[in-house]
């Protein structure tokens, strides 16, 4: 029984390295120094993935930035403030249920809501928004699941001292649960920087040369950028290395940034 | 010795939702003594306590009735700052619970999130509360470790050095030494000692020997009740009651 166990966790960490080592071999001669620091020319078939690279990290950042004060505001809210009650029930239902919504259809909300209707057209903000309200569930999760385990001692001692609910929950609560916070961030960044369903209809474009000099800017992004070569591109077969070259930078770039912020959050912990 | 009236409880009661916790209680506090307050888990002993500076607020469906007087005021009165209050009246818990901090950062807590901005005075202040808990000789070289490096008994006079930095008027001490080994536990007693110079110390405690080791006035409770309250010495030689004496002598509780 043991052993079973033992397998299906060890499948985990062989899934991880067949995905790259797949990539990887298929991948790697595609990647030079021109493929990461130029745009694509002739029709895409040729040149780099710079403006592929760029506007995946604005959009990473961007939900991040939407999605952190937001969801930590939220998880705060509903951690340290609300009376359990009806309210509170029907929000968190509501947050369980963000969470299931498939992503084409935040793409199509993000379409009709921020594009459209807000007149943001399809922009760096756009696209942020929208990966924004996909990331919300899991930085609520993460951050509420953090702010449960800082023990109630802590409040109590807080409070017993003459601080207020906010002074406890500023000093003491957020700099004990921020390792935990941290990692909701980590899966956030993640899951934004791989998407392409959010983005297809609110920020990234088949192709443009230039890079984006504002946040109402269209840009290219990588998963987007694969989509479209492996689909749609004008030489789908001759492309092949270019695609499986542009998602291992992808898988790179997620993996690169998780590992930051592994490194702050242990510094974090150590510092205790 | 005379002393002055601090704090005092009227007629309390008090309810977790529909549980009777306490039952009219009436009992009074003086300046410069330990009273402690003994009796069977569940008596209402630490409810009392957690009372007297509104911990208890921060419990759902809890309520309160009759009054709580420090220096005459009432401190259920709805135009009391329980902020405030509680800068008075400090409190250090059954469980060392220091921040996850530096030692330095803990004791001058309490005067960050009371505006002190100061470094000097935050130096000096720190220096005396670490002084007045026992605790200076033992940190002075690492001032800006972890507090969570420190020993069990450690931390807790950590946590009284902490309450003590704001001055408060009163300390109540909920089980201080009950999670401290023999040593540290005599070192907490000592301490008590000395502080009762400086303070109003309310302390609840289940063990009787401290109990008599350290207060002045005893107060026994049972099933949330105040049974009886007399000079330590009284209720630990002659106590008026059967109740008491059974408790004492340890034939239930």
């Amino acid at each position: 029984m043991f052993g079973l166990f033992r397998i299906s966790a060890a499948i985990n960490g062989v899934a991880l390295l067949v995905v790259i080592y797949f990539l990887a071999i298929r991948g790697w001669r595609a990647i030079n120094w021109t493929f990461l620091t130029q745009p694509p020319i002739d029709s895409m078939t040729k040149g780099g993935i710079l403006p592929c690279i760029i506007g995946t990290l604005c959009l990473s950042i961007g939900a991040i930035a939407v999605a952190m004060p937001i969801g930590v505001a939220s998880a705060i809210y509903l951690n340290e403030y609300a009376r359990p009650g009806r309210i509170v029930r029907l929000i968190r239902l509501g947050i369980n249920n963000l969470a299931g919504v498939p992503s084409v259809v935040f793409g199509l909300f993000g379409l009709a809501f921020f594009v459209v209707y807000l007149k943001m057209g399809v922009s760096i903000l756009a696209g942020s928004l929208t990966l924004g309200a996909l990331t919300l569930p899991v930085i609520i999760g993460s951050t509420e699941e953090a702010l449960r385990a800082v023990p109630d001692t802590y409040r109590e001692a807080s409070l017993g001292l003459g601080a207020t609910k906010w002074q406890t929950i500023y000093r003491v609560v957020l700099p004990t649960a921020l390792p935990g916070i941290l990692t909701g961030a980590i899966l956030g960044i993640s899951r934004a920087a791989g998407e392409t369903a959010p983005i297809m209809f609110t920020a990234a474009v088949f192709f443009t040369p230039s890079l984006p000099t504002s946040i109402f800017d269209e840009i290219m992004a990588l998963p987007y950028h694969i989509y479209v070569l492996a689909t749609a591109g004008t030489d789908i077969e001759a492309t092949r290395p270019l695609q499986y070259g542009t998602a291992l930078v992808l898988i790179a770039l997620v993996l690169g940034l998780n590992l930051i912020a592994i490194i702050y959050r242990s510094r974090l912990r150590k510092n205790r | 010795m005379q002393n002055s009236l601090k704090m005092s409880a009227e007629d309390l009661d008090f309810y977790y939702g529909d549980f009777h916790a306490l039952h009219g209680i009436a009992l009074e506090f003086y300046e410069n003594q330990v009273t402690a307050l003994i009796g069977p888990s569940g008596c209402g002993k630490s409810t009392l306590l957690r009372c007297l500076n509104r911990m208890n607020d921060l419990i759902p469906y809890s309520r309160v009735d009759g009054k709580i007087l420090l220096d005459g005021d009432d401190i259920y009165d709805s135009n009391v700052d329980v902020v405030a209050l509680r800068r008075h009246v400090g409190m250090v818990f059954q469980k060392p619970n220091p921040f996850p901090k530096s030692i330095f950062e803990n004791v001058a807590y309490g005067l960050r999130v009371n505006g002190m901005k100061d470094k000097s005075f935050l130096a000096e202040r720190v220096e005396t509360s670490l002084k007045q808990a026992a605790l200076w000789d033992e940190v002075k070289e690492r001032l800006y470790d972890s507090a969570l490096g420190l020993s069990g008994g450690q931390q807790q006079r950590l946590c009284i050095a902490r309450a003590m930095a704001v001055e408060p008027e009163v300390l109540l001490m909920d089980e201080p030494a009950s999670a401290l080994d023999p040593i540290a536990t005599q070192k907490i007693e000592e301490l008590i000692h000395q502080l009762k110079d400086t303070y109003t110390i309310i302390i609840v405690t289940h063990n009787m020997q401290q109990a008599a080791r350290v207060s002045d006035v005893t107060a026994f409770f049972y099933l949330g009740k105040l049974i009886e309250v007399d000079q330590t010495e009284t209720i630990f030689t002659r106590p008026k009651l059967q109740e008491t004496s059974d408790y004492i002598t340890g034939r239930f509780g």
